[in-house]
C-alpha cells in the first residue's frame, strides 16, 4: 500500500498543517519509507493478544476536586498572541 | 577557578556542605564556563544574572542539610520553569513563559539547587541528534563535527563540557540514553510512573520519562533520588517504595544474574560495538556478576512499533497548539486558515512528519490495522521481559549501534535516523529503567556506551551493577576545550 498525494492532504486536513504541492510530494516519500518500515509488525500473528494500553499497572487515584492555582488570569492571558482585556482574540468565526 | 567545574556533583555537594566552596563561588565558575562555551549552542534561554543572584541568597543563610545544595543547574527546555521561558525546542513555542513549574525540576529547586538557564533540545523531543531543535543544531563537545544525540542534545553537550555539574533530560525512545552515549556521560531513564510527568511539554505520554544525566553513577544516583516522588498531579505517577538511591549505592553486585539478549546482534552493526559488549561482558563478571544468555524474541518488532505509538500520542498532545492561548501564530483569513497556517509555520519538519503519521495511524479505518496492532505488539515485547525476568536480575545491551555521527549524516532519511534508538526503544514499550555508562572508545576516539536494563522499580540495582562496573571500566572522556578560545 502506498501514501498518494491525495491522502497526504486528507491527513494535512485532518492535522490542521497546510501542505502545498512541494511540500505534500516530500511528506508523501517520507511517509512511504517509514511504513514500509512499520509494515514489519504485519508478520506477527497478534489476533490472540491483548492490547497494552499503559505499562503501569495501577488504578488512577481519586483526589478532592480544589482550586490549588488562583489569580493566574493575568499572567495566563500574557502569553496570548492577541487578546483584548480578559479574552482570546481570534479571526472572526460568526459572520 | 578553573578546577570548580572540574568537579563531580558530589564533590561540589561535599565543598559546600563543609564550606570550603561558597554557592556563588561555584555558580560563576559554571556561568563564567557557560558563557564562555556559546559554540556549543547548548543553552537555549540562559538565566545566569537571576542564578548569581539566587546563589548569593544561598549563602547569606545556607541551608547545608539538603542535597543539592548552592548546587546551579540548567536543564533541558522541555521542562516548564515558572517565569521562564520554555520552548521545547519549537519556534511554536518561542514566547511562552509557563505559569508553573514542573514537578522535577520543583522538586530539585527545594533541594537547595539554582537555575542556570535551559538547555537546548530537538523540537518537541523528536530527534536522535538535537537537529531539529528551531534554535539550531548543538555541538558535541567530544568533537566540533559530530552530534551530541538526542533528544538532550543540549543537556548531554552542557554535562560532557562541564557547562554544568549535572543536569536532567527526558526520554521517550532513547532521548537520555543515546546521548549519554554519544557523549561519553552517564544517563539513568527511569520506570515509568517514577518521575512525575506534570510540567514537562508532552511527547508522547505513555512513554515520557524524565531522568539525570550525569558524569558519573554516584551523581546520577543522587539526582534520581531527588527527582523521584510521587505526584498526584500525573495521574500515571506511581505510588511505591523510592530508595535512597545514592546513600544505599554499592558495588557489591557479587550473584546478579545478568542476561545477555541475543536478539541485540543486529546486521551491519559494527565490530567495535560488538568486541565492547564483550568487553562489558568479562567487566561484569569481574564484578562477580554471574552471566546467562537470554532471548527477547520481539526485540527487532519494537521499533516499527514505537513509530506507530509515539506519533499517535504526539499528534494529539500536539493538537493544542493552535496559536490562541499561547506560542506563535500566523495570521490567516478565517480561524481554520490561521490554525493551518500557524501549525505549518510554527512546527519544523519532522514534527509536522511525526504528526502526520500519527493522525494518520489514527484516522478511520486504520485504526485497527495500526495503532491496536502495535499495541498487540507493545504487549508481546514486555512479556518478552518479563519472561527474562524470571531468569535474570538485570540484562546488558550496546546503548547504541554505533558511536556519534557527522552533523548532517542523517537528516535526509529519517528511517536511517530512527534505527539509532534500536536498543533503547524497546524499555520505554515496557516502561522499565535503563541506564547507559560510557565503557570505551571506537578507533576515531569517540565514545561508546552499555546500557543496563532493570526490572520495573529497580533502579537501585541498575545503578549498582552500573557502580561496579564504572570502577573497573575507568573510562576516560577525551574532552579538549576546543571551543574555548
Amino acid at each position: 500500500m502506498s501514501i498518494d498525494l491525495k491522502t497526504i492532504k486528507h491527513i494535512s486536513k485532518l492535522s490542521r498543517i497546510s501542505v502545498d504541492e512541494k511540500k505534500a510530494e516530500k511528506l508523501a516519500g517520507d511517509l512511504n519509507s517509514i511504513f514500509d518500515f512499520i509494515k514489519k509488525l504485519n508478520e506477527l500473528k497478534t489476533d490472540n493478544v491483548e492490547p497494552l494500553t499503559s505499562v503501569a499497572e495501577t488504578t488512577l487515584k481519586l483526589r478532592p476536586d480544589e482550586v490549588k492555582s488562583k489569580n493566574l488570569r493575568d499572567q495566563v492571558i500574557k502569553n496570548s498572541p492577541k487578546e483584548n482585556e480578559d479574552y482570546f482574540v481570534v479571526p472572526k468565526v460568526i459572520e | 577557578m578553573s578546577d570548580i567545574t572540574k568537579q563531580s556533583l558530589s564533590g561540589l555537594v561535599e565543598n559546600i556542605k563543609s564550606k570550603k566552596l561558597s554557592s556563588s563561588e561555584v555558580t560563576k565558575a559554571f556561568v563564567e564556563r557557560s558563557e564562555k562555551s556559546k559554540e556549543l549552542n547548548a543553552y537555549i534561554t540562559e538565566d545566569y544574572t537571576n542564578a548569581l543572584n539566587k546563589a548569593k541568597k544561598f549563602d547569606e543563610k545556607p541551608n547545608l542539610d539538603l542535597k543539592l545544595p548552592g548546587i546551579p543547574m540548567a536543564v533541558k527546555d522541555l521542562f516548564c520553569t515558572r517565569d521562564l521561558k520554555t520552548t521545547a525546542g519549537s519556534k511554536i513555542l518561542n514566547n511562552f513563559v509557563p505559569t508553573y513549574e514542573s514537578t522535577v525540576t520543583q522538586n530539585i529547586w527545594n533541594e537547595g539547587a539554582i537555575l542556570m538557564g535551559k538547555l537546548n533540545c530537538d523540537e518537541f523531543a523528536m530527534g536522535s541528534s538535537n537537529e531539529t531543535s528551531f534554535f539550531g543544531n548543538v555541538q558535541n563537545p567530544i568533537d566540533k563535527n559530530l552530534v551530541p544525540g538526542g533528544s538532550s542534545g543540549g543537556s548531554s553537550s552542557a554535562v560532557a563540557a562541564q557547562l554544568t555539574p549535572i543536569t536532567i533530560g527526558t526520554d521517550t525512545g532513547g532521548s537520555i540514553r543515546q546521548p549519554a552515549s554519544f557523549t561519553g556521560t552517564v544517563g539513568l531513564k527511569p520506570t515509568y510512573g517514577s518521575c512525575s510527568r506534570y510540567g514537562i511539554v508532552a511527547f508522547a505520554s505513555s512513554l515520557d520519562q524524565a531522568g539525570p544525566m550525569a558524569q558519573n553513577v554516584k551523581d546520577c544516583a543522587l539526582l534520581q533520588e531527588v527527582i523521584s516522588t510521587y505526584d498526584e498531579k500525573d495521574s500515571t505517577s506511581i505510588d511505591f517504595k523510592r530508595n535512597e538511591y545514592s546513600k544505599e549505592l554499592t558495588k557489591d553486585i557479587k550473584g546478579k544474574k545478568i542476561g545477555i539478549p541475543k536478539e541485540y546482534r543486529v546486521d551491519g552493526m559494527p565490530e567495535e560495538i560488538e568486541d565492547l559488549w564483550k568487553k562489558g561482558i568479562e567487566y561484569a563478571k569481574d564484578c562477580g556478576a554471574e552471566i546467562i544468555d537470554i532471548s527477547l524474541p520481539h526485540t527487532n518488532y519494537a521499533l516499527p512499533t514505537y513509530y506507530i505509538v509515539a506519533p499517535a500520542e504526539a499528534s494529539s498532545n500536539l493538537a493544542r497548539y493552535d496559536g490562541v492561548k499561547y506560542g506563535f501564530r500566523a495570521e490567516g483569513e478565517n480561524l481554520i486558515d490561521m490554525y493551518e497556517k500557524t501549525r505549518s509555520e510554527g512546527f519544523g519538519a519532522e514534527v509536522q512528519r511525526r504528526i502526520m503519521i500519527g493522525t494518520y495511524v489514527l484516522s478511520s479505518g486504520y485504526y485497527d490495522a495500526y495503532y491496536l496492532k502495535a499495541q498487540k505488539v507493545r504487549k508481546l515485547i514486555k512479556h518478552d521481559f518479563d519472561d527474562a525476568y524470571k531468569k535474570v536480575d538485570a540484562i546488558l545491551t550496546p546503548s547504541t549501534p554505533s558511536s556519534a555521527f557527522k552533523i548532517g549524516e542523517k537528516t535526509n532519511d529519517p528511517v536511517s535516523m530512527y534505527l539509532n534508538d534500536i536498543f533503547t526503544v524497546p524499555l520505554n514499550l515496557a516502561g522499565l529503567p535503563g541506564i547507559s555508562i560510557p565503557a570505551g572508545h571506537d578507533a576515531k576516539g569517540y565514545p561508546l556506551g552499555l546500557q543496563i536494563i532493570g526490572k520495573a522499580f529497580d533502579e537501585q540495582n541498575i545503578l549498582n551493577i552500573a557502580y561496579a562496573m564504572e570502577e573497573k571500566i575507568n573510562f576516560k572522556n577525551n574532552i579538549t576545550d576546543w571551543w574555548i578560545k
